[in-house]
């Protein structure tokens, strides 16, 4: 009876408010804080100079790039032994004047994160907009997952509709529509592509929760990236150099001294992001390690079906998603332990 | 009428080392305006915060409407209007965007919504201002911007966090009409921190004084005085001319008074007598001065002002 009790009563008292306070409708979801408060981030968003800005940014290296792999196409196809997937290759093909579209969201995707997050809290709090927001009925953590559920929705909806625009340009142009399996290898570019961009706009949510002005964060979450991007690498070859095996090394040693050079590039999400893009929009790749001559022998030579890509590309999805989760978990932790106050 | 709405036990809360708040206790019942005075840095703030669920406290217990702002801090923010010191708005939004916002992060549906906060908007004197944008208010509107905002949820208590800082002297005076008027129609309870000794005498039912942490007093002025200055009630102070300016009749008349019954102190300051009494003696007094054969110019009875109060405790906390 207790037990029936204790959870009839709950009810009977939200049917009681609701009734004693006809004002007040929690019941629609469109109505819920949570989604109020998501609304307002995406139309802050959407309004903001700074979305603007990189959404013509984007576009304009979107169709940069387009038109170099459209120049390039008919070279491409002679070089290739197969012409499947003809279409996926508008998105890698370059002749190194002006990188892929590929490489270009590896390249812009940090940026467009790093820009949607970097305020998102230490903004509200230094124009004291926080405390206000915090003294409303509604639980603390609404407020960094509203920020981080609208960034991530305008980022959804911007890197699909990128995807979509590029393969509708490059139908009309070249006129050959695209395969099922094209199609999908292409959702789930676009899929991976918002994890990595995901990653950053954590970290950056995570800047704005530590450090108190907007451009403290903005700087160090751009340090980060320009850190992953141009000198781990480079620390990685000093490394790789200076543990070079010698000529007269055994097999097995120079396959564990790869191994472990792979290994020390996969520890940063782009070298992740490279990785799993490579394998989606290049059927023909097989592996992202060495492969022996004994694994080598019989097997047909041709493209991967879509499921063993994505099984491939598996491993650095996963860890992507982790090392956003970790971040996420960070600033989450962060936020709910902080004191609000003006 | 004497519910208590808030009710704050042995509630401390400690910055490492620092304690901010020490030991409070304190309710506050319905439909009372109470004043929460003291000086900056007393720990009036983080008191407030406790009362939202703001900061945790490092030990005691705060009920506001019977709840506990720790385990339900929606519920206690569903009831409480809270209008910090430096209120901020969204600046690219309409003073009635903002306030509509708020509605709705209530529960209040978006038609509903825009009526209530017109309303308010003129309730408060913003309604030419309401289209535009909050970046561009003044201070003043923005106080009053701030006010509406607590209202519209339509809150059982107001927490009220130095309401008044910034606003010119005419603001202060509607604004302070305006949260008694509230509090006598509505029946809100509130709250009101300051160290304006004046504006807190002016609306304020009841009075805390608030130093370092702890809460020194609490009552309403009058008691609040009694309490303060109990060995010596009464002040009053006479100005007396001698027609022939000796010091031996000044010396004389000092102690003819101090043996009046009931006075406690004399203090002489150049032709002003300042005469400390356990009860009002003034007629007594009066009648050895023109004994005397000096004029007495005016002979007043000195109530305690709210600056009287402070200026004692001030003394006090800064001599350890």
């Amino acid at each position: 009876m207790n037990k029936i009790n204790s959870m009839i009563l709950p009810l009977l008292n939200q049917v009681k408010y609701s009734l004693t306070n006809p004002g007040r409708d929690h019941s629609s979801r469109s109505n819920h804080p949570f989604w109020l408060i998501v609304r307002k981030e995406v139309s802050d968003h959407i309004r903001s100079w700074r979305f603007i800005i990189l959404l013509i940014l984007i576009v304009l290296t979107c169709i940069g790039s387009l038109y170099t792999a459209l120049k390039n196409l008919p070279d491409a196809m002679a070089g290739a032994q197969d012409d499947t997937f003809l279409f996926l290759k508008l998105f890698t093909v370059t002749d190194g004047s002006l990188p892929s579209f590929v490489v270009f969201v590896g390249f812009l995707g940090p940026l467009l994160g790093i820009s949607l997050g970097f305020d998102a809290i230490n903004s509200e709090q230094n124009n004291n907009t926080l405390v206000r927001l915090m003294a409303q009925p509604i639980h603390r953590d609404y407020v960094i997952n509203a920020k981080f559920t609208a960034a991530l929705t305008v980022i959804s909806i911007m890197l699909f509709s990128l995807c979509i625009l590029m393969t509708g340009l490059g139908l009309i142009r070249i006129g050959i529509p695209p395969s099922a399996e094209e199609f999908w290898r292409i959702i789930f570019f676009g899929f991976i592509t918002i994890c990595y961009v995901a990653f950053w706009l954590n970290l950056s949510i995570l800047f704005s929760i530590r450090f108190k002005q907007p451009s403290t964060s903005a700087l160090s979450a751009i340090a980060v990236w320009i850190f992953f991007s141009v000198f781990y690498p480079l620390i990685v070859k000093v490394i790789a150099k200076a543990m070079e095996p010698s000529a007269l090394a055994s097999p097995d040693q120079i396959i564990n001294y790869q191994g472990f050079v792979n290994n020390l590039l996969r520890l940063i999400p782009s070298q992740l992001f490279s990785d799993a893009t490579t394998t989606l929009m290049m059927p023909s790749v097989r592996t992202l390690g060495l492969l022996r001559m004994e694994q080598l022998v019989g097997t047909v030579p041709g493209s991967l079906p879509l499921g063993q890509s994505l099984l491939l590309a598996w491993p650095q999805l996963t860890g992507l998603i982790g090392t956003t989760m970790l971040c996420f978990g960070l600033s989450y932790y962060s936020f709910m332990r902080r004191e609000i106050r003006s | 009428m004497d519910q208590r709405i808030i009710e704050l036990t042995g509630l401390t809360k400690k910055y490492g080392q620092f304690t901010a708040v020490d030991h409070l206790t304190l309710s506050i019942s319905k439909g009372e305006i109470f004043g929460l005075l003291g000086p900056n840095g007393a720990g009036k703030s983080t008191t407030i915060l406790m009362m939202l669920g703001l900061t945790e406290p490092t030990s005691g217990v705060v009920k506001v409407c019977g709840k506990d702002p720790v385990r339900q801090p929606v519920e206690v923010k569903r009831k409480v209007g809270y209008l910090p010191d430096s209120v901020g708005f969204y600046d690219d939004y309409s003073g009635l965007e903002n306030l509509i916002y708020t509605a709705q992060l209530n529960g209040i549906n978006r038609t509903r919504a825009a009526d209530l906060a017109e309303s308010l908007l003129k309730r408060v004197g913003l309604s030419h201002d309401a289209h535009k944008k909050a970046g561009t208010y003044s201070r003043g509107m923005r106080q009053r911007l701030g006010l509406a905002d607590v209202l519209i949820k339509r809150p059982e208590v107001i927490i009220l966090d130095e309401p008044t800082l910034g606003i010119d002297p005419e603001g202060i005076v509607e604004l302070l009409t305006l949260i008694r008027e509230l509090s006598k129609e509505q029946g809100i309870t509130i709250l009101l921190s300051s160290h304006h000794l004046h504006q807190v005498q002016e609306v304020c039912d009841r009075i805390g004084l608030f130093v370092k942490g702890k809460l020194l007093a609490e009552g309403n002025i009058t008691a609040l005085a009694q309490q303060l200055f109990s060995h010596q009630p009464y002040s009053i102070e006479a100005s007396v001319v001698f027609p022939d300016s000796n010091g031996m009749a000044k010396q004389k008349l000092t102690d003819t008074i101090s043996r009046i019954e009931g006075v406690l102190s004399v203090e002489l300051d150049d032709n002003k007598y300042r005469i400390g009494c356990s009860r009002n003696v003034a007629p007594a007094i009066a009648r050895s001065i023109t004994a005397q054969g000096a004029d007495l110019m005016h002979l007043h009875n000195v109530e305690y002002g709210l600056s009287d109060i402070y200026h004692h405790y001030f003394k006090e906390t800064a001599t350890p």
